[in-house]
């Protein structure tokens, strides 16, 4: 049976050998470290599979019925020795593994702001990361960059060695929003914002796709990553710049109608509130936000009134609604402004910036080595120049 | 009459003749396949005139045997409806390359890939291991039958109506398009308005009744009936496993009911506890969809690894290592199963605390696991290890199981799970343990039991050349989706456009062809055991030198299971038996009270796919009509009070004493 185990491996490793493995070997940083995650943890696993596995083979091999010289103990079922041991050594596996990923998904959160652009570079912080905001729609992902007024539909691209702070979100159903040279995934889900924070090291042109099953054209929802120099990234925008086309309320309504397998497209203006009307789920004009229902809400609502406050939905967005014996499909009136308060403030916290090992955003830093200041600390040694 | 739309509308809801799929042409083939199969088979049985026999002596009867053997018919059956699916998605994958469409549209494709994930799950290895549970669990603890023998025919019968509405989708409308666990909003009224998602519902909710009530009956059965002297910590280990899934499935079962009603109220009163709008919280069904599926697993794996342990035990000559810690690690397995669902969803974006909880507990359940894995290669160790069939199966398992686990805990490392989540990585991984453990478990204990529910062996020829399909097959078709995990390939793709993807995609498709001439091997062994059955004859009862209680009896085991109730003094009771010189008891038989057989399980059944088909089609009269229908039946059905019998003393004196005849003036006990 091994050998027939072997015989599998050999096309295996003849095929691998011209085969991009883009987990193993991605081009930006937290993908990088999520890398090597990967590595360590299965490196500590296979300390204890390997030999199981051997001893499988040992024991089926050593004990089968026709070898008479082995020794055969019919009654004996127990050793405490030999149970602490099999207890144990998983036991003490899975406390460094556990250890590992205490501290791996902190560092990693993809909520916490970047601290390195590279193992040995720290954040530059003269060079404001870039803002994206995603929208994942029925078939395809449009990318906002708020800071420089344009979108485009299915490119993402961004300079090298900049921070990337990616805001993210859906228009109907769930996706994920998956780019596996640049940093792993997250849900982009409708009415929710998720956030991403990545870099991206090395030029090139990257694949980014939906990695979760959002419906009929599903497989078509992949888009190109550009990985581009700063003047390549300045002339990227100028090309969007140069396209002509506008996104506004409409023009988003129009776009977010179900299609399959959408080519590029690029606009040189965006509504400024796009995305938040989009994550408020409040473009169709007249419609109430979410994050204004919930702060009228929060003051204790409009009582009787707010039932009646309801229009019947006479535009169809992209499904049916309603339900078989529920009410009629209805929409919620907006008050006045169509701006949502408050929702840009969960945005403006920002995660200090700080590389310290064991801290996740919410924890503080550790306390040792901060009283004293001691240049020959070993943890204030390890901390980025950055930071202090 | 037919001109008056409103009319038609009443009768037929809104399944109309654009419902049939008469444009596919792939599914039209399929039910000219099925119908003929259907037609041949009906026709047999009304030739041969068996339908009162199949009704008198299985439909309706309340032997947890006979049940029991119903379950795995039911499970094979809808394996080769799911495995279909799997070759059809393999084959789409491995062609849907440079441009081509391969052979599915999404239409299809979609459905193909939600139907394999509920079939295999909810009608292939759930009614495989309820069978086996059904029918080991009251003979290894030497019981007459379950204690709820009705309620035990009417489960099966509840899982058997699932499985109906699942394949009446395929031929009548349509099934769900949104992935085996149907997560809102996709799921919903307004992304998903057609049959499908109602067929899901619907077929799940009616195949939960049946789990559920399955679930109470065992436990009842474990905790109660357990011959004199077999205390907890002397129960088999199958029945330990056994208890502790059932435990599952009595805990969990609920919040999926729960939570698929939630659903329904969403698609057909319009409430919003799934919508994107009016305060919905879509990811309140993923956790609590979750909630039930990770201990899902564990039902599945846990009778699995107490068949290994059975199967260990019996054919290294020995006894299982470390009895206890392998009921604790059971037990400790059972309750941390609750407390890690979130590990399905690191990426929906929880705070990095809430991740690292959920993937430290799910390793901490490694460390258990460990241990049962330990205990089964010190089971061996200092044995006499025959390699008969369900051993071969248990050491395939050891060998696949440990990688398919080391995977888990690797995506139980939520940065690592950031780039692997959803990606065919996690495909390989979860058909590594489920395979490699569930189906191996599945197999071992067909080909461990099988002697004892028909009297004869399985032909041990074709079941080696099944299992080497099997297993080799198994490698080539998830070692190449780790490898295109690692690609970053994600999961329920239609078409592909990078061509070097393809070759691994063509040597899955290979390796799903191999597992396919596995299954028709096994098949084959089937029908060739039954041909051969003189010369695969056992008549000890207990062909494979084993040491629990079921093999104290004959094979198969009478209706009564057991003349004597049996006194038991040890872990292997019958191996305890036969070392102290146990002498079969061979006078003072005395009647033995019964159960009567009732044909109101089948009828409940039915009357709830009726159900489930007027609130799939919005057929509100027929739905209205079989809820009433089957509220009044089941009141009824408390009236019968010819709910009992007993067998005369003679009947049990002919029986064993035909017994006795058999074991050859009592040349073995």
């Amino acid at each position: 049976m091994n050998r027939l185990k072997l015989l599998i491996l050999l096309p295996l490793a003849l095929a691998l050998s011209g085969c991009d493995f883009v987990v193993l070997a991605p081009a930006g940083d937290v993908a990088l470290q999520q890398r090597d995650l990967v590595i360590i943890s299965t490196v500590l696993m296979l300390l204890i599979v390997l030999p199981v596995m051997a001893l499988t083979v040992l024991f089926a091999w050593r004990y089968r019925q026709s070898n008479a010289a082995a020794r055969y103990e019919p009654e004996w079922d127990h050793s405490t020795q030999l149970e602490l041991v099999i207890w144990s050594a998983p036991l003490l596996i899975i406390v460094c593994l556990g250890a590992v990923t205490w501290m791996g998904t902190h560092l990693l959160d993809p909520y916490r702001m970047l601290g390195r652009i590279a193992s040995d570079r720290p954040v530059d912080s003269g060079r404001a990361p870039i803002e994206v905001e995603v929208v994942a729609l029925d078939w395809k992902w449009l990318f906002i960059y708020p800071d420089y007024g344009v979108a485009t539909v299915n490119e993402l691209a961004a300079p090298v060695n900049r921070p990337i702070n990616f805001h993210i979100t859906a228009s109907s159903v769930m996706n994920s929003f998956y780019v596996p040279a640049l940093a792993g995934q997250i849900y982009a889900m409708p009415g929710m914002e998720t956030s991403l924070h990545a870099v991206v090291n090395k030029e090139g042109t990257y694949k980014g796709f939906s990695a979760n099953y959002s419906g009929a054209g599903f497989s078509g929802m992949h888009f190109a990553f550009e990985g581009l120099t700063d003047e390549g990234f300045d002339a990227w925008i100028a090309r969007a710049k140069a396209s002509g086309n506008t996104l506004g309320r409409s023009d988003y309504l129009e776009l977010e109608r179900p299609s399959e397998n959408v080519p590029v497209r690029r606009y040189a203006s965006v509504d400024r509130e796009i995305f938040n009307a989009v994550l408020n789920m409040c473009v169709e004009p007249g419609k109430m936000c979410m994050s204004e229902m919930t702060a009228i809400d929060a003051k204790g609502g409009l009582g009787m009134a707010g039932i009646e406050n309801t229009l019947p939905l006479n535009y169809d967005k992209s499904a049916r609604r309603g339900a078989v014996f529920g009410p009629e499909p209805a929409y919620v009136l907006g008050a006045c402004s169509t701006d949502a308060p408050g929702a840009r403030e969960a945005r403006d916290i920002r995660a200090p910036v700080n590389a310290t090992p064991l801290m996740g955003a919410g924890l503080k830093p550790p306390y040792l080595g901060q009283s004293r200041r001691s240049s020959t600390s070993f943890l204030s040694a390890l901390r980025p120049k950055s930071d202090s | 009459m037919f001109n008056n739309p409103d009319l038609l509308k009443f009768i037929f809801g809104r399944l109309t003749l654009d419902s049939l799929p008469l444009h596919e042409p792939i599914i039209l083939g399929t039910f000219a396949v099925v119908a003929m199969g259907g037609v041949a088979v009906f026709g047999a049985i009304t030739y041969f005139r068996l339908w009162s026999y199949l009704w008198r002596e299985w439909f309706t009867t309340v032997d947890h045997k006979r049940i029991g053997i119903m379950y795995m018919i039911l499970g094979i059956v809808m394996l080769l409806r799911g495995f279909a699916d799997a070759l059809m998605m393999r084959m789409q994958q491995a062609i849907a390359f440079n441009g081509s469409e391969g052979f599915l549209p999404a239409h299809h494709y979609d459905q193909v890939f939600t139907a394999h994930g509920v079939i295999m799950i909810f009608f292939v290895a759930m009614p495989l291991v309820t069978g086996l549970m059904n029918y080991v669990v009251p003979l290894q603890i030497g019981a007459r039958d379950v204690s709820f023998p009705f309620l035990n025919n009417f489960s099966f019968w509840m899982t058997t109506a699932g499985a109906v509405l699942v394949m009446m989708s395929l031929f009548v409308g349509e099934f769900a398009r949104t992935g085996w666990l149907a997560y809102p909003p996709l799921s919903n009224l307004g992304y998903s308005p057609d049959a499908g998602v109602d067929y899901y519902i619907w077929a799940l909710q009616v195949a939960g009744v049946g789990t559920l009530l399955s679930g109470v009956n065992l436990i009842c059965t474990i905790v109660k009936l357990r011959a004199p002297g077999m205390t907890m910590m002397r129960m088999p280990v199958f029945t330990w496993t056994a208890l502790c899934t059932n435990v599952l499935i009595v805990a969990s079962f609920p919040v999926l009911t729960a939570v698929l009603a939630l659903l329904s109220l969403d698609r057909y009163v319009g409430t919003d506890f799934f919508t994107n709008d009016f305060g919905g919280n879509p990811m309140m069904y993923v956790n609590l969809i979750w909630i039930w599926g990770h201990p899902e697993v564990y039902i599945l794996i846990l009778p699995a690894f107490g068949i290994f342990s059975e199967v260990t035990s019996t054919f290294s000559g020995k006894r299982l290592f470390g009895y206890t810690s392998m009921v604790y690690a059971t037990v400790v397995i059972t309750i941390l199963s609750y407390l890690v669902w979130l590990h399905h969803f690191f990426t929906m974006g929880s705070g990095a605390s809430v991740n690292s909880f959920f993937g430290i507990t799910t390793m901490i359940i490694s460390i258990p696991t460990g241990a049962k894995m330990f205990n089964w290669l010190f089971t061996m160790y200092r044995g006499r290890i025959r390699f008969e069939l369900p051993m071969m199966w248990t050491m395939a398992f050891m060998l696949t199981f440990v990688i398919g686990g080391m995977t888990g805990v690797l995506l139980a490392v939520p940065p690592a799970d950031f780039v692997l989540h959803n990606s065919l990585f996690l495909v390989a991984h979860f058909h590594n343990v489920i395979i490699g453990g569930v189906v191996f478990g599945i197999f071992a204990g067909i080909a461990y039991w099988f002697p004892k529910a028909f009297g004869f062996r399985l032909d041990p020829f074709w079941g080696k050349l099944s299992f080497w399909f099997w297993v080799v097959g198994f490698y080539f078709a998830f070692m190449p989706l780790y490898v295109l995990g690692l690609m970053g390939v994600t999961r329920r793709l239609r078409v592909f456009d990078d061509p070097s993807l393809q070759i691994w995609f063509v040597i899955a498709a290979v390796g799903a062809l191999m597992v396919f001439l596995g299954i028709v091997c096994f098949l084959v062994q089937i029908a060739v055991s039954v041909l051969r059955r003189e010369q695969l004859r056992d008549v000890t009862g207990d062909p494979w030198n084993a040491r629990t209680l079921e093999w104290a009896t004959s094979s198969p085991p009478p209706d009564y299971n057991f003349a004597f109730t049996p006194v038991v003094h040890d872990s292997d009771a019958w191996w305890d038996m036969k070392h102290r010189g146990y002498s079969r008891p061979l006078t003072g038989f005395k009647p033995i009270h019964m159960p009567s057989n009732t044909g109101t399980g089948v009828i409940l059944a039915g009357l709830s796919t009726a159900f489930a088909v007027g609130m799939i089609w919005y057929m509100w009269w027929l739905a209205g009509l079989s809820f009433i229908a089957l509220i009044a039946v089941a009141i009824g059905h408390t009236f019968n009070y010819h709910r009992d019998f007993h067998i005369p003393a003679d009947t049990v004196v002919r029986e064993e004493n035909a017994r006795t005849r058999l074991l050859g003036a009592g040349a073995k006990p």
